[in-house]
Order: structure tokens, then C-alpha cells, then sequence
């Protein structure tokens, strides 16, 4: 009987071991996957080529703090990445989205593909055609000439 | 090979070479006048009223709320700082001659405390009509404030004109600053 409400009296013990404390923030290992998540996808304004997540920025610290929040609040990662995005620009986003600014970046590679080929079109060389063969009188001729 | 291809052959890519060349320069010769800051960010404030917050004063001087700035008699400067911070060193002259010359500027100070920040006035000089502390950084987050300092323009119906993150120099005050004021007179 004892040991049996010692393992109830631990069994909450299992859940707790489950959740993780980030900058200051307790959340279970699922939320915190998916806050990870989103701050990967979120660039550091600070430091400009790290993101939010890899970041040691103070700003940065205080953004993954601001998104734990928000998924502990139960938010969906699309508001979360808005409410940046509404702070901060598109630049806030690593992947760029596709908008009008953006339609040159992402034409780019097929830009590319569309020059190496019309280079290749350029710089093709048409073989000559065979002459064509000798008649009898040229062959006649020929013959004279290389006697 | 005709010669028009010949000619399309070596043409492109050295036309393609030319201009990458003229924009790398003109890029590079803009950031050298201080014209061009490859890592500025654009604000999403602007054309917009500022974001709801309400901040309290520091240093005895009176804080203010974004209810404050929705229409100011003239167009006036907000201007992010921090004691801790070096280019906010370097701009407290500029902002000191703006302030003399009328325009008003009301001051946040960034995740700073009072003592620093009496130290830094009494020894810099106290450009602002009013002071505000933000020492969370929250409502820097709600801004879109990524850095200090950073200075807005805010016009006479409460909407942001202008801004421009890092320290203000006499150059941006007379060629982007001073015009502004002028147009949103």
C-alpha cells in the first residue's frame, strides 16, 4: 500500500519531466517543438543573418519569449509569424514570400536556365553541308590535274 | 557564325557585366555619404498612428501615452535611447541643437535605469519635452523598434512620417530631416 502511493505520488513527476524551460518560459516538449519551429523561420533583426532561435541577441531572447507566449496562449503559428511580420516587415521572414517584390528572386533560377540555353543557341556551330559529289567531268579534270 | 551572333555572343555578358558593375558602385559610393544603409529596415509605422502603449516618466519628467501624440501642435520627433548606448552618445549633440531650435522631442529611454539615465542628461545634455521609460522593451517590440537609437516623425495628425534607425548626423538632419519638417509643417 505504501509503495503504491509513493508511485502516485510520483507519477506527476513523469509530466513534469516532460516540459521544458527556454529563456525563462516552462512548456511541454510539444510546445516548445513548435515554438523552435517558427523562431527558425523568423530572422534576427539584430544580427540580421541568424535566426530568432540561433540567436544571442537581447532582442532576439525577448522574441522567443514573446512566441512561447503566444503558443502557451494557444495561438496558431501563422499569428505568431504575423504578429512579426506586422512589427517588423517581411524582412523578419528567412524564406522570403512569394509577393511582387519578390517575383525576380524566385524567377531567378529559370531566368538563368533560360540564358544558358540562348547562350548555347548563340555559340552553336552549323556544320557545313558536304559538297556535292564530283560529276564525271570534274573527276576527269581532277585527274588531269594531279597527274 | 553570323556576325550578329557573334556580336549578341560577347555583347550580353559584358553588357550584364557593366551594369552589376554600376549598381555595386552606386550602392557602394551611396553608403559611403551615409545615403544608403544596407541593413535599415523599412518601418511598418509609417503612414500609420502609433500602436497603443502607455509609458511612465523617469527622471521627474512627465511620461506620455500614444493618446499623447495624436495631435501635436507641430510635427515633432520621437526618439528612442539608451544610456548603455554609444551612437546614442554621439547623436545627443544634433538632437540638442534640433530641441533649440523649437521642434519638440519627447525621449524613450530603453531598457535603462534613472540613475544612468540622470547621469547621461547631466552629462549630455536633455534634448526632450518629456521622458518616457521603457524598461521591459516591450513596447519597443510593439514599435517595430529594433535597435537604439531610433528617431520617428510624427505629424500633426499623429502619423508617423519618417524613420530612421542609428544615430542622427547634421548631414540627415538637413537633407532628410529639415525637408520633412518643412512638408509636414
Amino acid at each position: 500500500m505504501k509503495k503504491l502511493l509513493l508511485v502516485l505520488a510520483l507519477l506527476p513527476m513523469l509530466a513534469l519531466a516532460q516540459t521544458v524551460t527556454r529563456d525563462g518560459i516552462t512548456l511541454t516538449q510539444a510546445q516548445e517543438t513548435r515554438a523552435e519551429n517558427i523562431g527558425d523561420q523568423l530572422r534576427c533583426l539584430v544580427c540580421q543573418n541568424e535566426s530568432i532561435e540561433g540567436s544571442s541577441a537581447p532582442l532576439a531572447k525577448q522574441l522567443r519569449v514573446i512566441i512561447r507566449q503566444h503558443v502557451i496562449a494557444g495561438d496558431n503559428d501563422k499569428d505568431i509569424v504575423g504578429f512579426m511580420v506586422q512589427r517588423y516587415g517581411i524582412f523578419v521572414l528567412l524564406k522570403p514570400p512569394f509577393m511582387r517584390l519578390t517575383y525576380l528572386l524566385y524567377a531567378s533560377p529559370f531566368l538563368g536556365l533560360a540564358f544558358g540555353f540562348l547562350f548555347y543557341w548563340l555559340g552553336r556551330r552549323i556544320s557545313a553541308s558536304p559538297p556535292a559529289p564530283l560529276t564525271p567531268d570534274d573527276r576527269a579534270r581532277l585527274d588531269e590535274l594531279l597527274k | 557564325m553570323s556576325p550578329l551572333r557573334r556580336r549578341l555572343l560577347f555583347g550580353i555578358p559584358l553588357a550584364v557585366t557593366v551594369a552589376a558593375g554600376e549598381g555595386f558602385y552606386i550602392i557602394l559610393r551611396r553608403m559611403q555619404e551615409n545615403q544608403y544603409d544596407p541593413h535599415a529596415l523599412p518601418s511598418q509605422l509609417i503612414g500609420k498612428r502609433l500602436p497603443a502603449f502607455t509609458l511612465p516618466g523617469t527622471n521627474g519628467m512627465q511620461g506620455f501615452a500614444n493618446t499623447d501624440l495624436l495631435a501635436p501642435a507641430k510635427p515633432m520627433l520621437v526618439n528612442w535611447f539608451a544610456s548603455w548606448c554609444l551612437p546614442c552618445l554621439q547623436e545627443a549633440q544634433v538632437l540638442n541643437q534640433l530641441a533649440q531650435t523649437g521642434l519638440q522631442i519627447w525621449g524613450i529611454a530603453y531598457e535603462d535605469t534613472a540613475p544612468n539615465l540622470g547621469n547621461f542628461l547631466s552629462t549630455n545634455g536633455n534634448p526632450y519635452t518629456r521622458l518616457a521609460a521603457d524598461t521591459s522593451g516591450l513596447t519597443a517590440i510593439n514599435w517595430g523598434v529594433y535597435g537604439v537609437p531610433e528617431t520617428y516623425l510624427i505629424d500633426k495628425t499623429g502619423i508617423v512620417r519618417w524613420r530612421y534607425a542609428g544615430a542622427l548626423t547634421p548631414d540627415i538632419v538637413a537633407s532628410t530631416l529639415d525637408p520633412m519638417l518643412q512638408h509636414y509643417a
